[in-house]
């Protein structure tokens, strides 16, 4: 118990602090040079003033965006991996990415103008199509079986998947040039957000989630092995994966309204965490979202940096890193 | 296995339509058209299939409106197309309404490589597209007008095109040169995946033509997305900002022109110069990209 508690300290004061840098040394790195004095200088009024402009309009909210993307994706990454007791399970794996895809095609396809709760209508049709998505896998779960199957989940949630991309080439083949672009645009994530409204409003999502995950390691600990070990360890397994499912989709879903399906941060920062701090969950489970926040913060400094001034969508540059890495797994794992 | 491996099939299939889009985008988007001549008969042709709108407006240009037969999904201008049958566009080609209409001359874009092969494979004369610049409009209408054979209604039509733009770059001559930013699309509702025009195509040569220095003029690409940081450092003295809707309500287009206000210290906000037009024409490097030209003065003005 001490050792975990040791260890626990441990993680969080190295990946926190790799986090805490990341996101305080992104806003300092970009394009244009700006001077850090001339940021905070209030003599000069905020109008007047590029440097503040840069470093408080365009360049915190991306930072602190990446940081709450890159941490719900990777734990939420954690959690689907323990429930569905797949170590290649995904953030994605279920569908949810697929529904808040398909939300985010219909909508700009449709070209909605509006604005509900300070967000566009893409990010918020996006958070609804992944809750559709959520709503279909958990029902067909709970359909023909008492408990909850993670089988049924795994391959509802595949076969949503395949159903939601067929449905997402269908919206886009109809849409015309310019608005099939920005469908692809959106597809490969992007942190660009232009102010914090959008971060305030997945914000609450993922913090609810967070309050959730702070409760299921040592469950998820148990459950990771066998369900019947846990059942007769006093664990009420039904709750507990209950709690991991709608949890972990319902952050995912907000992260990805917010940033796009930025892949394989759910996967490579959870086998890397393991790979250092060992499996158990009351470590893996935090250490994986401030590596995950400070991975994406990352990966995003280079991806607006690396052919400037063209942007670079973020998601190329996690896919970059992360197929490779993807494959050195399924290799190893052999 | 079977479910780890189809997890990522979703992701392999983004990436493949990705690059294809990709292909498409660069195939046929915002730039200007210059006419290749193709091979097939030279007969002056009576039954024209147009699957590029801006050829299919020069045709109308320089008279040879009647003989269009049928035109692509896209075609909304001139209103005579209305009534004439759509064989599809650039993606999804029809080719058997195409060979079901018996047209004498089919015009393609360059790109459409299995379209025209099939064309020619069943001796139907195709004339394919390329890309260009605004200067490639005019030529473009006049190679056009040689192939169907009317040099001189296509001469008529190119002279009054070079014409109307070089009034319009009369008109702004000696005028300052406000430093602009032409935002080709973007997110409704917020500042997300902007895409601006870079020095390349023919909205960056109307745009110059206007009266307005390109902010981005200086990179060598017809369109890219860029960060609002980016936009921020460039401060652009005004925002000019392309829909190709026809129009929109007064209280959309106020709500999509407040969205910069976001982006407080850029010259353009602060001072009440971002500017946003409608029209279909906007995208169509054919013969009312006068009007275009028009337009980009009126709002730099």
């Amino acid at each position: 118990m001490t050792d975990v508690r040791r260890r626990l300290t441990a993680a969080i004061l190295a990946f926190g602090s790799l986090a805490f840098v990341s996101v305080l040394a992104a806003p300092l790195i970009g394009t244009t040079p700006i001077s850090l004095r001339r940021v905070f200088d209030g003599s000069i009024p905020f109008a007047d003033n590029v440097d503040a402009q840069i470093f408080f309009i365009a360049r915190l909210p991306r930072a602190l965006a990446g940081a709450a993307v890159g941490a719900t994706l990777a734990a939420a990454g954690v959690v689907f991996q323990a429930l569905l007791r797949n170590p290649l399970a995904t953030p994605f794996t279920l569908g949810v990415s697929a529904g808040a895809a398909l939300g985010a095609m219909l909508a700009i396809t449709l070209r909605l103008h509006l604005s509900l709760w300070g967000v566009s209508a893409v990010t918020a049709a996006s958070f609804i199509g992944s809750l559709g998505a959520v709503a279909i896998v958990y029902a067909m779960a709970r359909a023909r079986h008492r408990g909850f199957s993670t089988n049924i989940l795994l391959l509802a949630g595949v076969t949503l998947n395949a159903f939601f991309s067929a449905l997402i080439l269908f919206v886009q083949y109809l849409a015309d040039s310019a608005e099939a672009l920005r469908t692809m645009r959106w597809l490969m994530g992007d942190l660009d957000i232009a102010g914090y409204g959008p971060l305030l409003a997945a914000l609450p999502l993922c913090a609810v989630a967070f309050v959730a995950f702070a409760w299921l390691p040592r469950p998820l600990n148990l459950l990771s092995l066998d369900t019947d070990a846990a059942a007769s360890r006093g664990v009420d397994v039904l709750r507990v994966q209950r709690v991991a499912f709608f949890s972990a989709s319902m952050a995912t879903g907000a992260a990805v309204s917010l940033g796009g399906p930025i892949g394989f941060i759910g996967i490579i920062v959870p086998h890397l965490v393991r790979l250092i701090v060992g499996a158990d969950h009351r470590v893996v489970l935090p250490a994986s979202a401030l590596f995950g926040a400070a991975f994406l913060v990352a990966a995003d400094v280079v991806a607006r940096t690396a052919m400037a001034p063209v942007e670079l969508p973020v998601g190329i540059i996690t896919a970059l890193v992360g197929g490779p890495f993807f494959l050195w797994l399924l290799v190893r794992q052999r | 296995m079977g479910h780890e491996a189809s997890c990522w099939g979703l992701g392999a299939g983004y990436w493949a339509l990705g690059a294809r889009i990709v292909t498409l985008i660069a195939a046929m988007t915002v730039a200007g058209h210059a006419l290749a001549p193709g091979t097939g008969a030279q007969q002056q042709p009576t039954r024209i299939v147009s699957l590029v709108p801006s050829a299919t407006e020069m045709l109308f240009a320089m008279g040879a409106g009647p003989r269009v037969a049928a035109v692509s999904s896209y075609d909304r201008f001139p209103p005579e197309v209305e009534p004439l049958p759509r064989v599809g566009a650039l993606v999804d080609p029809d080719v058997e309404r195409i060979l079901s209409l018996r047209p004498d001359l089919v015009i393609a874009y360059a790109s459409q490589t299995d379209l025209l092969a099939q064309l020619r494979r069943a001796g139907i004369p195709v004339y394919s597209y390329r890309h260009g610049s605004l200067a490639d409009i005019a030529s473009g209408m006049r190679g056009l007008g040689t192939r169907i054979g009317v040099p001189a209604e296509a001469e008529r039509a190119a002279a009054a095109l070079e014409r109307g733009l070089a009034e319009v770059r009369a008109s702004v001559a000696g005028r300052p040169r406000p430093r602009t930013l032409l935002v080709i699309g973007r997110e409704p509702q917020s500042l997300r995946a902007l895409s601006v025009s870079g020095g390349f195509g023919f909205l960056h040569d109307l745009l110059d033509l206007a009266g307005g220095d390109n902010v981005f003029g200086d990179v060598k690409r017809e369109s890219m997305m860029v960060a609002t940081e980016t936009i921020l450092a460039k401060q652009p003295d005004v925002i000019l900002e392309l829909h190709y809707s026809d129009s929109a309500s007064r209280e959309t287009e106020a709500r999509e022109r407040d969205v910069w206000a976001l982006l407080p210290g850029v010259p353009a906000v602060r001072n009440g110069r971002v500017r946003l037009l409608y029209g279909g024409e906007l995208v169509v490097p054919g013969p009312r990209v006068v009007l275009t030209a028009r337009a980009f003065a009126r709002a730099l003005r």
